[in-house]
């Protein structure tokens, strides 16, 4: 016990002396790899994501440039995909395409994030006046339709790709909010919370390490429905004009313009649905995965330490 | 000077149909190293006094009130939160009745136990995790630095309770509160745990207040005896006093629904179990009279006139009771 009241001098070079312990978050990213289809999405999206990212190097085609002569053709060596009613490349468009679509999903998951937890997290954590001031708040946004919303907000501020995002964010965000409400209700009401309290843990230690942990699997899956959901929305706005304009690609525009050559041009409107569907199917399998993988109880536990009775 | 000090305590909560009166005016003295029992059946309002002297009653809804609540000196109804954090965890501990639930589920034992450590002690990383495979250790978890890595439900329930205990005697607190804390366990894991506190408690010199409502626990660990129904005490002593000398038509019915291995109830040769009829009081409107009388077996013509005021039986043992209970010869 003597050495329990003394500050350690090794205190520095935590792992050198005494048995470790693997954070709980390090634990999870060990766990992760686990999960095949998580991983599957992982290499999937990071594949699609590089490939937007590299776009200008990649693309054999300019994106806009238009060539009538070539409309409409169908997949060949030279246009991989084919080409548009324009003539211009598909394949090409579908890169440049993705660096907006895949910027827009991923922003509006950030700016969800950002927005939505904190409030959600306040308003269960605090309840009362609080929780009924910020529930109220995120009703009246809940009232608008999202995407009238969503028109409002770029009607207002502009056309133009971040007001864009800046207004799906807002759409999707008390929607976030209104979920963690949820959740944190249920958790603080956790015989561990009071437990935790009753050991001197104050707000902050409570909120992050507590309720903010336990919330995290929904939040992630969550997160994966804003995305899909930002994506589609994009492609929406884009069609009513007030998203992408043209002739700036987007996979929602071009597969809003391809709709009207369906039957001439199929390609035309194969290509950007199936990069929405990979792309949204490979984030759901890493939500499924990311949601394991925050849930130890969720875990395929190898026996090493014997579960051994008391 | 007693350890915890507690005189008048009162804690009601706000309901929307009037106030709650879950504690009402409970007194007692717990002595350095003593081990406490409070009993009474669910409702009596034994957790609401442990949660007012841990301080963790929400306020609002609750209100706790008392003339004098103190523990080793400090006035704990004059902390403000920030303070009451210090001493929580580090002055006084407390275990709660469900240990598959009193632990976070998504962190490890090692980050749950350290991070005690860590926040009163101010132990580094190293001495921290040193310190926590001692306590592992001390309440017998086997291989304990493995342990650390392991995450709650890997546990069977004992083990977490054991863990608990860990967690709670991990900056070797003055006061020591156990909520039920084997109720949820089987009989020979209960026993187990038992033993455990009473070492521990006993060699740190830890005061404990234990709660349940099972008899036989607290006549197997505990010193004296409080016995609660309605928000207060109504018969207290030295646990052989008051096992053998029940003083209280509560604390008689108690007994006489508890099973005991010889077959001898307090009420005289009833081969069965005796329950308490009736439904626990009304605490909105509690009743001027003794609460219990509308479920006493044993009530006397002065009930039914004025309250009863406690009347003392031997050292240190009293009950608010008008009736006079045949005393029973000692086994």
């Amino acid at each position: 016990m003597a050495l329990a009241q003394s500050p350690s001098p090794e205190s520095p070079a935590p792992d050198a002396a005494g048995p470790r312990i693997t954070g709980s978050l390090r634990l999870a990213a060990r766990q992760f790899p686990r999960h095949r289809a998580a991983m599957l999405g992982l290499i999937c999206l990071a594949l699609i994501c590089l490939a937007a990212a590299l776009a200008p190097w990649v693309a054999p085609y300019d994106p806009v440039q238009i060539k009538l002569s070539a409309k409409l053709k169908p997949p060949s060596f030279e246009h991989w995909i084919g080409t548009d009613h324009f003539g211009r490349d598909v394949f090409s468009r579908l890169l440049y395409g993705g660096r907006t679509s895949l910027s827009v999903g991923l922003l509006v998951v950030g700016f969800a994030f950002v927005m939505g937890v904190p409030l959600g997290l306040a308003s269960g954590y605090f309840g009362g006046r609080v929780d009924n001031l910020l529930m109220r708040l995120v009703d009246a946004f809940l009232t608008f339709p999202p995407l009238l919303l969503a028109v409002a907000v770029v009607g207002l501020l502009g056309p133009d790709i971040q007001n864009v995002m800046l207004a799906l964010g807002l759409v999707q965000a008390p929607v976030l909010a209104r979920m963690v409400r949820g959740s944190t209700l249920a958790v603080r009401e956790d015989v561990y919370v009071t437990a935790a309290r009753a050991l001197g843990a104050g707000p902050a230690r409570i909120v992050l390490s507590h309720l903010l942990r336990n919330v995290m699997s929904p939040i992630v899956v969550q997160l994966t429905i804003v995305f899909a959901a930002a994506v589609v929305a994009e492609a929406s706005l884009s069609f009513l004009g007030f998203g992408t304009q043209p002739p700036q690609p987007s996979w929602g525009r071009d597969m809003s313009e391809a709709r009207r050559f369906l039957g001439d041009a199929p390609w035309m409107f194969l290509a950007p649905t199936v990069a929405i569907m990979l792309c949204v199917l490979s984030i759901n399998f890493m939500g499924d995965g990311l949601r394991d993988a925050l849930d130890p109880r969720a875990w395929r536990t190898r026996r090493t330490v014997s579960q051994a009775e008391s | 000077m007693p350890l915890l000090s507690v005189r008048n305590l009162k804690t009601r909560f706000a309901t929307d149909r009037g106030t709650v009166r879950a504690v009402d005016g409970v007194s007692f003295d717990l002595e350095e190293g003593e081990v406490l029992g409070l009993v009474g059946e669910s409702g009596s309002g034994k957790s609401v006094t442990a949660l007012s002297i841990m301080r963790l009653v929400p306020e609002p809804p609750g209100q706790v009130t008392a003339d004098a609540m103190t523990l080793d000196g400090t006035d704990l109804l004059a902390l403000s939160e920030a303070e009451a954090r210090e001493i929580r965890g580090a002055r006084m501990a407390m275990i709660f009745q469900d240990p598959m639930r009193s632990l976070n589920p998504v962190l490890t034992i090692g980050r749950q136990l350290t991070e005690v450590l860590r926040r009163h002690q101010k132990l580094g990383g190293a001495a921290a995790r040193r310190r926590a495979v001692e306590l592992l250790e001390t309440v017998g978890i086997p291989m304990p630095e493995k342990r650390l890595r392991a995450y709650p439900h890997q546990f069977s329930g004992g083990m977490r309770q054991r863990v608990m205990i860990a967690i709670a005697l991990s900056c070797n607190p003055r006061l020591l509160i156990a909520d039920e804390a084997t109720t949820a366990l089987d009989v020979t894991i209960q026993a187990q745990i038992i033993d455990l506190v009473k070492r521990l408690t006993r060699e740190r010199g830890t005061s404990v207040i234990w709660i349940s409502h099972d008899l036989g626990v607290v006549a197997g660990l505990c010193d004296r005896v409080n016995v609660m129904y309605a928000g207060a005490i109504v018969e207290a002593g030295p646990i052989r006093e008051l096992f053998h000398r029940p003083s209280h038509g509560y604390t008689l019915g108690l007994m006489g629904s508890t099973p005991r291995v010889d077959g001898q109830g307090p009420t005289k040769g009833a081969r069965r179990l005796t329950p308490i009829e009736g439904m626990p009081p009304n605490l909105i409107d509690p009743i001027p009279l003794c609460p219990f009388l509308p479920r006493c077996r044993v009530s006397v013509a002065a009930c039914r006139a004025r309250p009863p005021a406690p009347r003392q039986f031997g050292a240190g043992h009293w009950a608010s009771c008008f009736a006079d209970l045949a005393p029973r010869s000692a086994p």
